[in-house]
Formats: structure tokens, sequence, C-alpha cells
């Protein structure tokens, strides 16, 4: 259990770091689709007596974050016709270096966090740390609307994977909640996406700022 | 009988009766008729309520103990609360009917609805303010008082000076609540409850207790207006509608006073400071605020000014009941409680008249500046004769309500002169006081009543009688206070009695009354006399320009203008005021058109207030930079306080230890 666990993990991490490094956006979607569904095959991994409701989650997180959001992204990047992501504020490889500097230095210092001493919060600590630098990389250093969403579904995805440490604690309605929000926040950004593209002509979300009064 | 149900009829009317006037149309009239008659309703129905507590001495407790999550309504009507409900539902009603005369819907059609929403609502927050019993009820009830009255202030929101008078409003009303939440803080960790409940007797230490004390005279300092914390008073006084400033000045600032009443009877300590302390601010807001309404040309912010003066006077009689209960003595606590009352009320009542009657004015002459106005008397004969009343009562002249209630304040620091010989000064400054106010009407009655009409006032006609009716029942509440002091005895006491909680000598004891209406009856009867033999005398005299002074061809621009009337008094007071002149420079024999001008600022907004605020303006201003509108930028600062946080959980010192 621990090795598959441990394997998911190190994927999801590789994941990241590739989302990091591509500037086409289809790819990017993709990678946190293949994120989403690795996530989904978590919590039956994690709990001890697997009932429905792990079950439930797993297919709700499954049919959510890599079948229904994806495809809510991929009809606005068509709608929208952007395929690239031109003009990062910081350079792809430098992403990628920070990222894995982020990683490291998560898998060094995860050891002092209260809960890392759980069985299985080797791994899982660092690696939800590291997902949350990720998205916050994304959110703060690409301007198209459409990796903004995405660096914000790996963030939260980060959350999610940092909650199975938690599981005992928060009941699962609490994780179906959040991911309902996250649904729903999507739903109305990438309604959002659309009016950005065609009041601006553009998905910079720099141009947002001249909206201000 | 459940005279608290009563009671809260009267709120719940008041809270919906704005709500009922916005069925109608925007230009109709028709809805703020039922409006008006919801909120009268109501008023009356409190009214029985809060007399029949009042003159019965009951007290009546009811609780709601899931009003609304973690909170619970507890609510209590006794004498003290009820003496205060009545203003509150009085002048709630006849302003309401003001109202309709003053703000008509088919002539405000875009503020019209909004204003008498946020009035209902600030009558209904004030009334549940005398009755919560309970911390969270009471800031909640306190925090609806005091937004309605913002919103009231920034009704004409298209005038400039209406915004900036409200956002300094808003900013003092706040910086109170803050001390208030900072007040029921300390008392609630004292008690371990939100209920008011009183302190025991010798448990809490007196520097505790003096801390409770001065926050609440800061706090509820700033919402009564009492000098320095009157800054925000006059400008939001004269800029809201002419019926909301009479309800502000009569009954909101009084709230203040309530609160001040209300922490004390909790407290157990009273030291004589406390009392020399109150009667001190007292005495330095009478005299001050007087000094400042003589300079103002703005009929409203010189009745404003006249409201610090005498929420002066209401707190020189609480200060000296206080004093009273620190050396017990009896009789001082009556009559300066009884002084301190009566003029809650009193103030109410010509404030309110006085208020409505400049709104009269300035409803048929579109101007609020004295100097502009003039022989007003002649075209607007009810008015003029109400203002004339309201002048007299407030300058605590008899045979009207404000001389009775100064009266006791006067005896009760008379009866002091034996222990403590000081406070017979607090006395002629009293006198002072009521000498410079009578300047003061003198001035407002005589440029705008008397005279002729200068050149540039649109031509004046008497206002409708939903306008003089609610001043002639106000002026008639003052007359006969005046005659008849007896009839507030028992109000008056049994206030007294619920807020000291000992017992006390009779008032009735202590003041003449019975010589007072003969007084009273003998003044306004000479008064009358005294009119018909003139009218007699003078009924084949000859008619002239007014204060033409034997000149031969006077104009109307000859008059005597506020400034000049006023001249004499702020020279000779210049030190105290900080007066700005802007007087032409005469040079040559022939001289050009020129203009003279003075300005009376306030010293507290001017030289204090606004340069704070511009200094933390300026230095909050530096933090702007980091405001750079990008969504990236945002979400970074997010990031840098999440790895700061994170940076926090680790162990640093083992950190440096490894490393270095």
């Amino acid at each position: 259990m621990l090795m598959i666990l441990n394997a998911i993990l190190v994927l999801v991490i590789l994941i990241n770091l590739f989302a990091l490094g591509t500037s086409r956006m289809k790819a990017l979607i993709h990678a946190a689709a293949f994120q989403g569904v690795l996530l989904g095959f978590l919590p039956p991994l994690v709990v001890k007596d697997v009932g429905t409701l792990p079950l439930l989650m797993a297919v709700m997180t499954i049919v959510l974050k890599g079948i229904v959001i994806p495809n809510m992204l991929l009809k606005a990047l068509r709608d929208a016709q952007v395929k690239r992501e031109v003009e990062p504020l910081i350079g792809f490889m430098p992403s990628i270096l920070l990222g894995a500097v982020a990683t490291a230095v998560a898998l060094a210092l995860a050891g002092h966090l209260a809960p890392a001493h759980s069985p299985l919060g080797l791994l899982v600590i660092p690696t939800s740390i590291s997902m949350l630098c990720t998205g916050f990389l994304l959110l703060t250093t690409r301007v198209k609307a459409v990796t903004q969403v995405i660096g914000f579904l790996l963030l939260e995805n980060g959350i999610f994977v940092f909650g199975l440490l938690l599981l005992s604690a928060i009941p699962y309605l609490v994780e179906l909640g959040v991911l309902l929000d996250l649904f729903v926040g999507i739903f109305v950004i990438s309604i959002i996406i659309h009016h950005i593209n065609r009041a601006f002509a553009s998905q910079d979300t720099r141009r947002l700022s001249s909206l201000k009064g | 009988m459940n005279w608290m149900a009563l009671v809260l009829v009267g709120v719940i009317a008041f809270a919906v009766s704005g709500p009922v006037g916005m069925l109608g149309r925007r230009g109709g009239n028709g809805w703020q008729w039922v409006s008006a008659v919801v909120a009268v309703g109501g008023g009356l129905c409190g009214l029985v309520g809060a007399f029949a507590v009042l003159l019965g001495s009951l007290s009546e407790s009811l609780s709601f103990p899931a009003a609304a999550p973690a909170m619970t309504l507890d609510l209590r009507v006794g004498p003290l609360s009820a003496f205060f409900l009545i203003p509150i539902f009085a002048i709630g009603a006849l302003s309401s009917i003001y109202g309709l005369g003053y703000w008509r819907q088919s002539r405000h059609p875009r503020t019209g609805r909004k204003l008498r929403f946020w009035y209902g609502l600030l009558i209904a927050g004030m009334a549940m303010l005398t009755l919560c019993e309970n911390s969270i009820d009471f800031l909640v009830a306190w925090e609806m008082m005091a937004l309605s009255t913002f919103f009231l202030i920034i009704i004409e929101d298209q005038k400039l000076a209406a915004r900036q008078a409200a956002w300094v409003y808003l900013v003092a009303t706040h910086l109170g609540t803050l001390l208030l939440v900072a007040l029921f803080a300390i008392l609630r960790v004292i008690t371990g409850s939100f209920l008011f409940h009183p302190l025991p007797p010798g448990q809490v230490g007196m520097g505790l207790q003096t801390t409770i004390f001065l926050l609440a005279t800061a706090g509820f300092g700033l919402k009564a207006g009492i000098v320095p914390l009157h800054f925000w008073l006059p400008e939001a006084h004269a800029n809201a509608p002419s019926h909301v400033s009479a309800t502000l000045s009569g009954v909101t600032l009084k709230m203040g006073i309530f609160g001040m009443l209300r922490v004390l009877t909790l407290l157990s300590a009273r030291p004589p400071a406390w009392g020399f302390f109150l009667l001190t601010l007292g005495v330095v807001s009478a005299f001050m605020g007087v000094l400042w309404a003589i300079g103002q040309h703005d009929v409203k912010k010189m009745l404003a000014y006249h409201s610090v003066e005498n929420i002066g006077i209401i707190l020189m009689g609480l200060g000296l009941a206080l004093l009273g209960e620190a050396e017990h003595q009896p009789i001082w606590i009556v009559l300066g409680m009884a002084g301190c009352l009566l003029h809650v009320w009193n103030h109410g009542l010509f404030k309110s008249l006085l208020f409505l009657s400049a709104g009269s004015v300035i409803h048929c002459t579109g101007t609020r500046d004295i100097d502009r106005l003039g022989g007003l008397a002649k075209s607007m004969k009810i008015t003029a004769a109400l203002f004339m009343l309201g002048s007299l009562a407030i300058c605590g002249l008899p045979p009207l309500n404000g001389f009775i209630s100064e009266l006791f304040i006067y005896l009760g620091l008379f009866h002091t002169i034996a222990r403590l010989p000081i406070l017979s000064l607090a006395a002629a400054v009293l006198a002072m006081v009521g000498a410079l106010a009578a300047a003061c009407f003198t001035k407002a009655y005589g440029v705008a009543f008397l005279g002729t009409a200068r050149n540039n006032v649109r031509r004046a006609h008497e206002s409708g009688p939903t306008l003089w009716i609610p001043m002639c029942v106000l002026a008639a509440a003052c007359v006969l206070i005046g005659v008849a002091p007896s009839l507030v005895l028992a109000p008056l006491m049994h206030a007294t009695a619920a807020w000291s909680g000992q017992t006390l000598p009779a008032l009735g004891s202590l003041v003449p009354f019975r010589t007072l209406s003969m007084l009273g009856v003998g003044l306004i009867a000479a008064t009358g006399v005294g009119f018909l033999v003139q009218r007699y005398a003078l009924r084949q005299a000859r008619t002239g320009a007014t204060w033409a002074c034997g000149y031969i061809a006077p104009s109307k621009r000859m008059q005597y203008t506020a400034s000049s009337l006023a001249q004499m008094l702020l020279t000779a007071l210049g030190p105290l005021l900080h007066q700005r002149r802007r007087e032409p420079r005469i040079s040559g024999v022939l001289v050009g058109p020129s203009h003279f001008h003075t300005v009376v600022s306030d010293p507290v907004l001017k030289d204090a207030v606004e340069p704070i605020w511009r200094r933390l303006r300026s230095m909050l201003a530096r933090g702007q930079g980091f405001q750079k509108g990008s969504i990236q930028n945002y979400i970074f600062y997010m990031l840098l306080i999440l790895l700061a946080l994170l940076a926090f959980t680790l162990p640093l010192a083992m950190l440096w230890k490894l490393l270095f």
C-alpha cells in the first residue's frame, strides 16, 4: 500500500515540474487532469477500512478533476483561441528550477512539522507543500487566465493531499464540500475567462487593472 | 397590563414605517402618509407604555433566549429607560409628521423613501438601546442608531459639505464604538457575563473602575458631543434635513448621556474626582459651546453649537449628582440629577422646536445663512413666534421649561457652597452661559426675523400645517413644563430614584413649585397686558424701515448683520476664539466695492483633528506602493505570508546552529 502511495506521490511531483515547464496550455490542462485522476486513487489507499464514502470521494474526484473541469477549461481555451503562455513573468526553465528547489526544501524541512510523524507523513507533507508552491508559482508568474485557473487547481490539489493526513479528523463531507466549491469556482472562472476575452480581446489578466476606478 | 409590549410595538412600528412607505411610487405622496401614520401610531403606543412605566415606577423584563445565533435579547424597561423613551417616541412621531411637508415625496423622489427608512431605524435603534440589558444587544442597537444617523446625514449626497460631514461623523462614531467595545469587554471579564450586572462593591479596584469610567466618558461623550469630542457635531447636524437635525440634536445626543448614566449604575465606586471631572467637562462644554455659537452665520450650525452648550449643562447636573453620591449629600443628588434629567427632556423639546422652526425658514427661503434673511416676522408669523418661544426657552428664561431645569442645577450648586465653595464658580459660569445664549439668540432672531427682507432671498411665505402643527405641540410642552413644573415631579423622582438606588429627599420640598407656577402665570399675564398696551399706544404710529436709525434714505443692505451684531462680543472674547477676518484695506479717498467677512472655525476640528488626520493619511500613503492592482502581485503577498508562517513553525534556532 505504502509503496503504491509513494509511487503516486512521486508521479504527482513530476507532473508539477512538467506543469511549470510547459508553455502549451493544452498539455498543461492534460497534466492537471492526469494529476486529478491520480489523486482520486489516494483516499481508498490511505484509509484502513474502505467504506462507501472514501469510494464516493475517489469517484467524484476523478470525475470532477479528471474529466469535467479539464473539459470546461479546454472549451474555454477553444473559445478564447489561445494556445500558449507566451510571456511568463519568470521563464519556464527558472520556474522548473524554483519548483525543484521548493520541493527539495519541503523534503528537507517537512520533518519538523508536527503531522509528519504519522506513518503516512513521510512523503505526503513534502508533496503537499511542493504542490502548494507550484500552484503559487503558476498563479504569480503566469498572466493568462487559463493558466491561473490551473495554478489554482494545483494549489487546491496540494490542500487535498494535505487533507489525506487529516482524514480521520475531518469528515468526508467537508472534503466533498471543498470539491464542490472548487467545481463551482472553476465553472464561474471559465465564464469569466470568456468575458475577459470578449472585453479585452485578450486573456491577459494584467489588463484587468484597467478596470480600476 | 404588559407595558413592555406597548413599547415594543412602538419600536417595531418605527422600524417598519420606512419599508411601508416604500410600497408607493417614487413620485407619489400617498404612501408617505401611510408611513407617517404607522410612525405616529407607534409613537403613541410607545408613549403610553413609557409613561405608564415611569409614573408607576414599574420594571418589566423580557428575554428572548435565542434571538439570533450566539445572541440573546434581554430587555428591561424601568423608570430610567422610560424617561429617555418618552422624548424618543414623542420627537420621533412629531418629526415624522413634519417630514410630510418638509421632505415631501413628490419633491424629493430620489431621497424621500430612503430618508423615512433610515429615520424609522434611527428611532427604533434608539428605543431599543434604552431597553437593552446585555452589552451585545446594546452595541447592536448602538450601531443601528449610529449607522442610520450616517445615512441620514449623507441623504443629500450630491452636496460636498454633506459628504464631508458624514465622513467625519462616521470616523468619530466608530472611534466611540471602539471605546465602548473596550468598555464592555472589561465589564465582561470582571462580571463573567454580557448582562449588565452591577459590580460587587469593594471587590473591583479603583484603578479599573476609573478606567471604565473614563472609557464611558470618552465613548459616550463622543456621541453626546462633549467638548473637545464635539468636532463632528456642528457640520453633521447642519447638513442633515431639519427634522432629522431636530432628532439628532434633541434626542440622539442624549443617548450618550443615557449610556453614561447606565454605566454609572453598574459601577460601585464614587470618588469625588469623577464628579469634579464631569462638572468641569460640563462647564467647559457649556461655555465653549455658546461662544462658538455666537460666531456662526449658519442658523443650523449655530443651533448645533447650542446643543454642545446644553449637553454641558446636562453634564453639570450629572457631575453634581455624582459629587453628591461621593460626599453623601442626598440633596445634591436629587437636585443635580433632576436638573440633568429634566434638561434632557427640555433640551429635546426646545432644540427640536428651534430646529423645526429653522427648517420652516429654510423650507420657505431656501437658505441657512442668517445674513441673507431678514424681516421674516412679517411673512412667517407662526414660525417667528415659535422660534421666539424656543429662543426664550433655550436661554433659560422664565416662565419656560429651560428655566426650570437650570434652576434645579443652580439650587443644587447653591447647596454645595457650605462644603465646596469652589462649585459656586460653576453657577457663575452657568449664569454667564445663559446671558451669552440670550445674546446669541437676540442676534439670530433679530437678523433673521426682524428688520426688512434682504434682496437676495426668495419671497417668503408661511409654511403648511404639517410643519407648524408639530412645532406648536413642542411649544405647548415647553410652556406647560415652564408654568406647571409640578407635573414633572413624579417622573423626575422615579427616574432619579431608579438611577441612584437610594432613598432621597423629595424634590417638592427643595424647590418652591407653587411659587414657580404663580410666577409663570404672572409673567405670561404681564407680557400679554404689556403687548395689548403697546398695541393700543402704537395704533397711530408712523411706520418706517426697521432700524433706519434716523438715516434719511436707508436701504435693505444697511441693516445690522449677524457679524456686526456679534462683533462686540467676539472682539471681547477674541483670545478664546479662533476667528478669521477678511476685511478690506481702505486706502485713498474714493473706496471701491469690497467685502467684510468673519469665520469662527472650530479649533478642535481645524487645529487638532485635521492635522492628525493628514499625518495619518500621509503615513498610510506609503503603503500604497504595495497595491499594484495585479492579481499576480496579491497572490505573491499571500505566498510570502504563508512562507513566513511556515518559517515560524520551524525551529529556527536549531537551523541557525546547524548552519553556522
